[in-house]
């Protein structure tokens, strides 16, 4: 616990606003990047506004943040619209539209830097690369409070990416959902995906130039990923994604102080633990989300194949009951029986020893009074099955029991009494087995 | 069989690689020795560039890197000694030198990054056909923990750490590791490809800066150079880089050559190749192997831009040209050489243009050349295609507009004033203008005093025997609806040439019923009267 002894709220304070400013506005428009099959737009771009760097410095000969800020916007637009005019233009497929575009603008960016390089120090790293930890040193006075500069920065951004998107959520919403429909209801689809890019390019831009690259790219992405796992609804994915940035962004310089401790290492980069603990979110959605998670599905998956083979074993033995009543049946008889797995078989006993419908004696198994009255109206559903489908369907005698297998699962008494009015309650199937009466 | 496969295109690549290979295997004392060095290598350093320490490694990633971007060639160690001899000759002794290969390290160079660009090129081919172009880019950014593990782990283990096998194999299965999690967020959530691959770029990149801060702790002098192991170094390529190239790049294209069925099959229709029983996962996995192999042998020499680049745009660019996937594959490697060899001898030639940067720039360049000038699905040919068939369809209205007006008025003494022609139908007055010009040029139309226009003998019979065919399509479209969709080509100008004789004579029939046996040059309105039929008026 030495980092939280180390603990600095005048450093690590700011180092945590500034990198969850940056992870909630660049979630926030994530979530219409990942919507629209856009995910590695914010990769490109983050690679495509070098030109933009190098020609701001080449024009105005200075270092200065602004012109710097705004030719890395436009070429990050530009990249944007490159893609797009790839694509359209030359039917290429979009991911090669994208990768051609942002390293054909990087290559250009570097040799512009390469030639500026005789003249001036541009390290292209700093720019692309910053560094999160130097946050809190370089601070701006506003109104008496002592602000970092990259704090300040970030806030506006977040502050305009938060309006953009609950002044347009609707047309976003209805954009991201069905673009054709958006066009023909009479709103400029193109001009909203190019604000879209703007912004998304303004988000990068302020975001690597202060907490980094590889921070912007995992939070375009990845919390909107995860929040797309929780939930259906637009609204609520917005809000997930915003908070589980934030977490990450906490977490992820919690994880940086602390984590390299317990191997006996000082702290490590924390853009790069806050991506990781973003995907450490994503890894425990992926596998434990209600509805879309790994387990969640498996189960499901496999909830009727129990259901059906805890149902089979109780039908078996109320059969075998009939011809010899009071019987016990061994394990391996009905595993042979119902050619299932012998774990299978043991884990729907025990659920059934449980539910009390069977119990076990010393010559093996034996159902109990519920367990016969449960195989009753089991077996009563088969049979009546059997009876209405050669009476009704006219299916021939060898296809019968297949059938009614498979039905017997799914008719509750309601249905057994309609099958009986539909086959003028019969006393026997057509095998000529009595019909148990319902009980 | 699959041996049949033969790429005429590649023999004067060949040429350019079998040249340097020769010297190469030579050595620095083969037949031509090396005793000159490129100017380039007085270029001062340049900071950031030559110098990083470790922390700056993800900035090399991004090919700042001396691969990527950096320096041009720079001599060998063993060679500096002859960086005083340098010329100061002109620069026409430059472009002889570099075109001879006198110089033992731009042999190298060119052979290293000329063998990449082909093999990325046809790795590249399947890659793209399969929607799975940027799966370099997050490959290439996933092998960075794996790199910055095995780094940990040899050092942790009382190795030097910078042994380049366990590095590579390190960084190999991190990548693997990658495309794993890629497929299984793919088929195991909702979520869609480009999201996966944002996903492991991302989580993956994270890491590895994450373990970076932590590599960069250990005692100084382990860690230092691990970047130029790993992120480029193109101007200081050694010999036996561009063998490990070449291993790999002679691997790669032996596994596509013999599986180039199979993979030709899985990049165009996986479904397909499923249910004919390939082993798709297995093809899908051998593939995204060969693209990890090439990126990390490419990493290790040129940068990780460059390798994107070099997987993306050269198939890009081939795909314009050609519709079938062995010509596909060729051009691709082509393209790929050639740009390798052009920027890396550009690099090479003039000073300041760093050889990773310039190998792309040469390939976005022929890309776009590409993408403008191809025959069929280029640009400008298909704004061309575009063009002819509105000029046919405004023809061919002109002169059905025309013959109508003549069949309502009677043939003698008729004209047509522009107003009224205007009105027959939705065109701007400028396109009528236009269209009349031309046909009067055709000497299909001709301009009666008083502002009248009227078609000429020429013109009357053409108008007849359009409006005839047009009134056949319609009866054939009311007649045959169930077929007519496809058999309508709205660029024949003869129906005789689309539909079989017999059809042409039952239509022929009909429309002499229903219009009383009426000679074929004077056909008056017929059943739908002036409605236009869309349909066959080709959709235009």
């Amino acid at each position: 616990m030495a980092w939280a002894a180390g603990w600095n709220w005048q450093l690590d304070g700011w180092i945590v606003v500034a990198g969850v400013l940056c992870a909630v506005a660049a979630a926030l428009l994530g979530n219409f990047l990942v919507l629209r099959k856009m995910s590695m737009l914010g990769d490109a771009i983050s690679h495509g506004v070098l030109p933009g760097l190098a020609a701001a410095f080449f024009l105005t000969g200075s270092r200065s943040s602004l012109p710097m800020f705004l030719g890395a916007v436009l070429f990050g637009v530009l990249t944007a619209v490159m893609t797009q005019w790839i694509r359209d233009l030359g039917r290429v497929d979009e991911g090669a539209a994208l990768g051609v575009t942002f390293t054909a603008l990087f290559a250009l960016g570097l040799v512009m830097i390469v030639r500026a390089a005789d003249r001036v120090q541009l390290d292209p790293g700093c720019v692309l690369y910053g560094a999160l930890e130097l946050t809190p040193l370089d601070r701006w006075d506003l109104a008496g409070w002592e602000i970092p500069r990259v704090v300040v920065v970030l806030g506006v951004v977040l502050m305009l990416n938060l309006v953009f998107v609950t002044l347009l959520y609707k047309e976003l919403k209805l954009c991201s959902f069905d673009p054709a429909l958006a066009t023909t209801s009479g709103f400029h689809a193109g001009l909203l995906h190019y604000l879209l890019m703007s912004l998304v390019a303004v988000t990068a831009v302020a975001s690597f130039e202060s907490v980094g690259n590889i921070l912007v790219v995992a939070m375009f992405i990845v919390p909107p990923a995860t929040a797309a796992l929780l939930t259906d609804r637009l609204g609520r994915m917005i809000v997930w994604s915003a908070v589980l940035a934030a977490l990450s962004a906490v977490l992820g310089h919690i994880g940086a102080l602390a984590v390299p401790e317990w191997f006996g290492y000082r702290s490590t980069t924390t853009s790069g633990m806050m991506a990781f603990a973003a995907g450490g979110f994503f890894l425990l959605a992926a596998l434990f989300a209600p509805r879309y998670g790994w387990v969640a599905r498996t189960l499901r998956q496999h909830q009727w194949a129990w259901r059906v083979l805890a149902e089979d074993v109780i039908a078996v033995m109320y059969r075998w009951d009939e011809r010899e009543p009071g019987g016990a049946v061994r394990r391996s008889r009905l595993q042979k029986q119902l050619v299932t797995g012998s774990f299978a078989l043991r884990v729907v006993l025990i659920w059934q020893r449980l539910r009390g419908r069977m119990r076990l004696e010393a010559g093996g198994y034996c159902l109990t009074e519920r367990g016969i009255r449960y195989g009753r109206g089991l077996v009563r559903s088969h049979r009546l099955w059997e009876q209405y489908l050669v009476s009704a369907a006219g299916v021939p005698l060898e296809r019968l029991h297949e059938e009614a297998e498979r039905l017997e699962h799914f008719t509750g008494e309601a249905l057994r009494q309609r099958l009986v009015q539909a086959t003028n309650a019969p006393r026997r199937d057509p095998h000529g087995t009595p019909i148990p009466p319902e009980s | 069989m699959m041996l049949r496969f033969s790429f005429p295109r590649w023999w004067a690549v060949l040429i350019w690689l079998v040249v340097p290979a020769a010297g190469v295997a030579a050595g620095p004392e083969g037949p031509v020795r090396a005793s000159w060095t490129l100017p380039v290598a007085e270029l001062p350093r340049i900071r950031g560039v030559g110098e990083c320490d470790l922390s700056a490694a993800p900035d090399r990633m991004f090919g700042v890197a001396p691969g990527s971007g950096g320096r041009a060639f720079s001599p060998r160690p063993e060679s500096a000694g002859a960086r005083s001899t340098a010329p100061a000759a002109g620069r026409g002794s430059h472009w002889r030198r570099l075109w001879r290969l006198e110089d033992y390290n731009t042999r190298i160079v060119l052979l290293g990054t000329g063998l990449l660009g082909l093999a990325s090129g046809v790795i590249g081919s399947f890659t793209l056909l399969r929607r799975r172009a940027l799966v370099g880019d997050a490959l290439s950014h996933a092998m960075l923990p794996g790199l910055a593990i095995a780094f940990l782990l040899a050092v942790g283990w009382g190795h030097s750490g910078r042994s380049l096998p366990l590095l590579l194999s390190g960084a190999a299965v991190s990548g693997l590791l990658g495309m794993a999690v890629i497929l299984l967020i793919r088929h195991g959530t909702r979520l869609h490809e480009d999201t996966a691959l944002g996903i492991v770029l991302g989580v993956f990149f994270g890491a590895g800066v994450a373990l970076l801060g932590v590599v960069q702790q250990m005692p100084a002098g382990h860690a230092a150079g691990l970047e130029d192991f790993i992120f480029g170094k193109t101007a200081s390529m050694v010999a036996r880089d561009a063998w490990l190239i070449g291993a790999v790049a002679f691997g790669g294209l032996l596994i596509c050559l013999l599986l180039f069925k199979e993979l030709r099959l899985l990049s165009f229709d996986d479904q397909y190749a499923r249910a004919k029983g390939f082993p798709v996962v297995a093809l899908d996995v051998l593939l995204i192997g060969l693209v990890v192999l090439v990126t990390i042998v490419g990493l290790q020499a040129v940068g990780l831009v460059l390798m994107i680049a070099l997987l993306i745009i050269p198939a890009a660019a081939a795909r314009f040209w050609t519709e079938r996937m062995d010509r596909m594959t060729g051009l691709a490697a082509g393209i790929g050489a050639f740009s390798s060899l052009m920027g890396a001898s550009l690099s090479a030639l003039f000073p300041q243009l760093p050889s990773g940067a310039t190998i792309v720039l040469v390939a976005a360049g022929l890309f776009f050349g590409s993408m403008l000038l191809a025959p069929s699905r280029g640009v400008l040919a298909r704004v061309l295609r575009r063009r002819r068939l509105e000029r046919m369809f405004a023809r061919q209205h002109l002169l059905r507009a025309l013959d109508a007006s003549r069949a309502r008025h009677g043939a003698a003494g008729w004209s047509v004033t522009f107003e009224t022609l205007l009105a027959a139908r939705s065109w701007s007055a400028r396109s009528l203008r236009r269209e009349l010009r031309r046909a009067r040029r055709a000497g299909w139309v001709e301009r009666r005093p008083g502002d009248g226009w009227c078609l000429t003998p020429a013109g009357a019979s053409r108008a007849a025997r359009l409006t005839r065919e047009h009134r056949l399509w319609e009866l054939y479209l009311l007649t045959h609806a169930d077929v007519a969709a496809g058999r309508v080509d709205h660029r024949a100008e003869m129906i005789e040439e689309v539909l079989d004789p017999q059809t042409l004579q039952r239509l022929e029939a009909m429309l002499a019923e229903e219009l009383g046996a009426v000679p074929e040059d004077s056909v008056p309105p017929g059943p739908l009267g002036a409605v236009e039929s869309p349909r066959a008026d080709g959709g235009a």
